[in-house]
């Protein structure tokens, strides 16, 4: 987890994230959603922030956090890398992809690589299996991968 | 307009409820005892949890395809309840199992053995082998702090600790982190507790059902420190100990043993068997002169001074407004809690007089606490590096230690404490109840600041397990208005109006734990039995009755103390010796 410290005009943003949900408890998942879109993951000062804001124990905001998988506390990289692992993308080999990504880049799933470039997730179906199996780099969805191509992908993304 | 009432049938017996009860309580009403493990109703206390989660309570209803938590469904008109049919005990003893699978088969040497409810339902359901292996995750976090064990492979997820910390204690410090089998219990971030918003009141150890959170043991130690002959070992124990120690010897909760246990802790070697409350009515002299200050110097127009004067003595709500109320540090009394001044007077006064140095003396206390763990090593409780108090162990160590010693308790002799610091009044043993601090100050100040004797020393007005109580007391004309909070969500309520400047109260006691001491983190567990702490309260105010003395200032060796050493309540010497400061500890 990198301990990073968040600048000021972040914070402001972030509280005024808050106020907008009227900093009701209640809306904390909307908050979290919104915070993270803007920064791309919720590092621990902005938990806490949050958790002033909304008046609840920071270990709250942490547990619900950590109980959603979408909520990350790492950053993402510059490009973020999704391999599918849906039904039809996983009987055609998914797996070995997500594998060699996590060989070339020399990261985990949930890391980032050192220089922030890339991040490696995995993810449930994108809706489109007849392209299986499936990458999404960003925005963008790589259909009908070999894990010979990925090598290939990282190179042209760099 | 009466409440509507339903009548149900629970295996044959007919049973007429208030709409709202649940099964669980109905079924307790008639003699029947469901099992239960995650749930916790101490009434009146506000402590409840009721995740519905373990479904140990599991009972059929008539009707309805799948069994029902008995804890969280409510009883309804004409229903018909099974709690212990075939279905019924197979399905808990599965899901008993189902626990145990993931949870470490250490029985032997878990300091819970014994006093384990996951242990008692093993028992109770004649489990006698582990039918499901495997799965068991043995990652979670290990952690000891001065108070406080937590292994958290021993979790069950009753959630209990969860609802103390955050919905009575309101302190937030543990909460339930991820999901599914990595679920685990812990603060923000995974961090330590020591690094946490925790208080240390151990609230959260008093209801752990397992061996999941536990206190720090000192008992090994002190075995040590007793058997040493260079060491003078000195015991102090608080007055919330010897109206609880009994139960865990067989005695009904609210049996005053204080006469055994001072046998006790001499058979057990102590060199020297002194008494906390001595210092609580120390305690009552400076933090009553100190409120006698305040109040004198505001009436006569000073508004630079701080009111209410907050009641200091406990540890665990000092660490409370540290943590959460900052800028509010100027307003607690600066007087030390009874355990601290008894210690530095214990390794001053006391040492000059019998003339040994410091570092041979060893001070031990008895607390019903495990935040008290944490206040002896605190660094402004220490002299050199040396400790004030050098370590403290709750009531169930004394317990553990008794019976280690084969010390047979029930047939003890009583015994009287040692002097000069064993001597006290009624108002020092009250201090172990919510509102004792307060009647014990009470019955002092009025008498110094009216100059005229108090008739009755019973305050009544400031007895009770109400979460927050205030009075007004007649001082010859001025109405001084007392506020008492136990439990650290009622101190909240309190403190958030001080800090919008809408109170008017002139002083407040608080306590951490729902009750006061008596109720503490060191007590002999009452496992969700809620009249063993009024039990307790009843205990003290008969010990209180019962003395001779019970005003603090009348107490002779209090009053030697000041001749002899102090001069007076607030002198330099005083403010060196039974007074401190607090800091900062917020985290953000």
């Amino acid at each position: 987890m990198a301990d990073i410290k968040i600048a000021c005009t972040v914070i402001a943003q972030v509280k005024s994230i808050c106020d907008k949900y009227g900093n009701d408890p209640g809306e904390l998942i909307n908050i979290l959603h919104e915070t993270q879109h803007l920064l791309g993951y919720l590092p621990e000062d902005v938990q806490r922030v949050i958790a002033r804001k909304l008046n609840i124990p920071v270990s709250k905001v942490y547990g619900v956090v950590t109980f959603y998988t979408f909520f990350t506390m790492s950053p993402k990289g510059k490009h973020p890398i999704s391999v599918c692992l849906g039904t039809a993308c996983y009987v055609r080999g998914s797996e070995k992809l997500l594998e060699e990504f996590k060989r070339v880049l020399g990261i985990d799933v949930g890391e980032t690589t050192p220089d922030g470039k890339f991040s490696l997730d995995c993810l449930r179906c994108v809706g489109a299996c007849g392209l299986a199996p499936v990458v999404m780099v960003g925005e963008k969805v790589y259909g009908r991968l070999q894990p010979e191509s990925v090598k290939k992908i990282i190179e042209e993304l760099e | 307009m009466e409440q509507k009432k339903v009548t149900l049938r629970i295996d044959n017996h007919s049973i007429t409820v208030p709409d709202g009860t649940t099964i669980l309580e109905a079924a307790q009403e008639i003699g029947i005892n469901i099992p239960t493990l995650c749930h916790i109703d101490l009434k009146g206390m506000c402590i409840n949890n009721h995740p519905a989660s373990c479904r140990i309570c599991v009972v059929e209803v008539e009707g309805r395809r799948n069994l029902a938590p008995s804890c969280a469904t409510k009883c309804m008109d004409g229903m018909v309840v099974h709690t212990s049919n075939l279905r019924v005990m197979n399905a808990r003893k599965v899901v008993a199992e189902l626990i145990f699978s993931d949870h470490p088969n250490e029985c032997l040497t878990c300091p819970k053995s014994g006093d384990c409810e996951l242990q008692s339902l093993a028992k109770r359901f004649n489990i006698c082998e582990m039918p499901f292996a495997g799965g068991e995750l043995s990652l979670r976090k290990r952690e000891v702090t001065a108070s406080i064990v937590r292994n958290m492979d021993k979790c069950i997820f009753c959630r209990r600790c969860e609802t103390v910390c955050n919905d009575v204690q309101t302190v937030g410090a543990l909460g339930a982190v991820r999901r599914g089998f990595n679920t685990t219990i812990a603060p923000a971030f995974d961090k330590n507790l020591s690094e946490s918003e925790c208080t240390y009141c151990g609230q959260c150890v008093a209801v752990c059902p397992v061996g999941a959170l536990t206190e720090r043991d000192n008992t090994n130690k002190l075995i040590d420190d007793l058997a040493d002959p260079d060491k003078v070992v000195i015991v102090q124990t608080a007055p919330a100990v010897r109206v609880a120690l009994g139960e865990e010897f067989g005695y009904p909760a609210g049996t005053i043993v204080t006469g055994k246990m001072v046998y006790a802790l001499r058979e057990l070697g102590f060199d020297y068997v002194f008494d906390t409350d001595f210092a609580a009515d120390l305690t009552i002299m400076e933090e009553g002169a100190e409120l006698l200050d305040r109040l004198t110097r505001y009436l006569d127009g000073d508004r630079s001074v701080c009111l209410p004067i907050l009641t200091s003595c406990c540890p665990a709500w000092v660490n409370f407004f540290e943590h959460q109320f900052p800028d509010l540090l100027d307003i607690p009394s600066t007087a030390r809690s009874p355990q601290q001044m008894f210690g530095s007077i214990a390794k001053s006064y006391w040492a000059e007089k019998v003339g040994i140095p410091r570092e041979k003396i060893v001070v031990v206390s008895v607390m019903p606490c495990l935040a008290k763990k944490y206040e002896c090593d605190r660094d402004e409780f220490k002299v050199k590096g040396n400790p004030d108090v050098d370590y403290s162990i709750s009531t169930r160590e004394l317990a553990t230690l008794i019976k280690r010693a084969n010390i047979g308790f029930r047939l003890l002799p009583d015994s009287d404490f040692d002097q000069p610091l064993g001597d006290s009044t009624g108002a020092g043993v009250i201090f172990g109840t919510t509102g004792g601090v307060m009647e014990a100050a009470l019955r002092s100040v009025y008498e110094i600041y009216t100059g005229s004797k108090l008739n009755k020393v019973d305050f009544q007005q400031v007895r009770g397990l109400e979460g927050i109580r205030r009075a007004t007391i007649d001082l010859n004309g001025f109405d001084l208005k007392v506020g008492i909070a136990h439990g650290l969500g009622n101190a909240r309520h309190l403190l958030n109006d001080i800090r919008l400047g809408i109170n008017d109260y002139h002083v407040i006691e608080i306590m951490a734990c729902p009750g006061g001491c008596i109720g503490g983190g060191g007590q002999p567990l009452h496992h969700g039995d809620v009249d063993i702490i009024y039990a307790r309260q009843r205990a003290l105010y008969r010990e209180d009755a019962s003395k001779p003395l019970r005003k603090s200032h009348e107490n002779p060796f209090i009053q030697s103390l000041y001749e002899e050493y102090l001069s007076k309540p607030l002198s330099q010497k005083a403010h060196a010796l039974l007074h401190t400061h607090y800091f900062n500890k917020s985290i953000d």
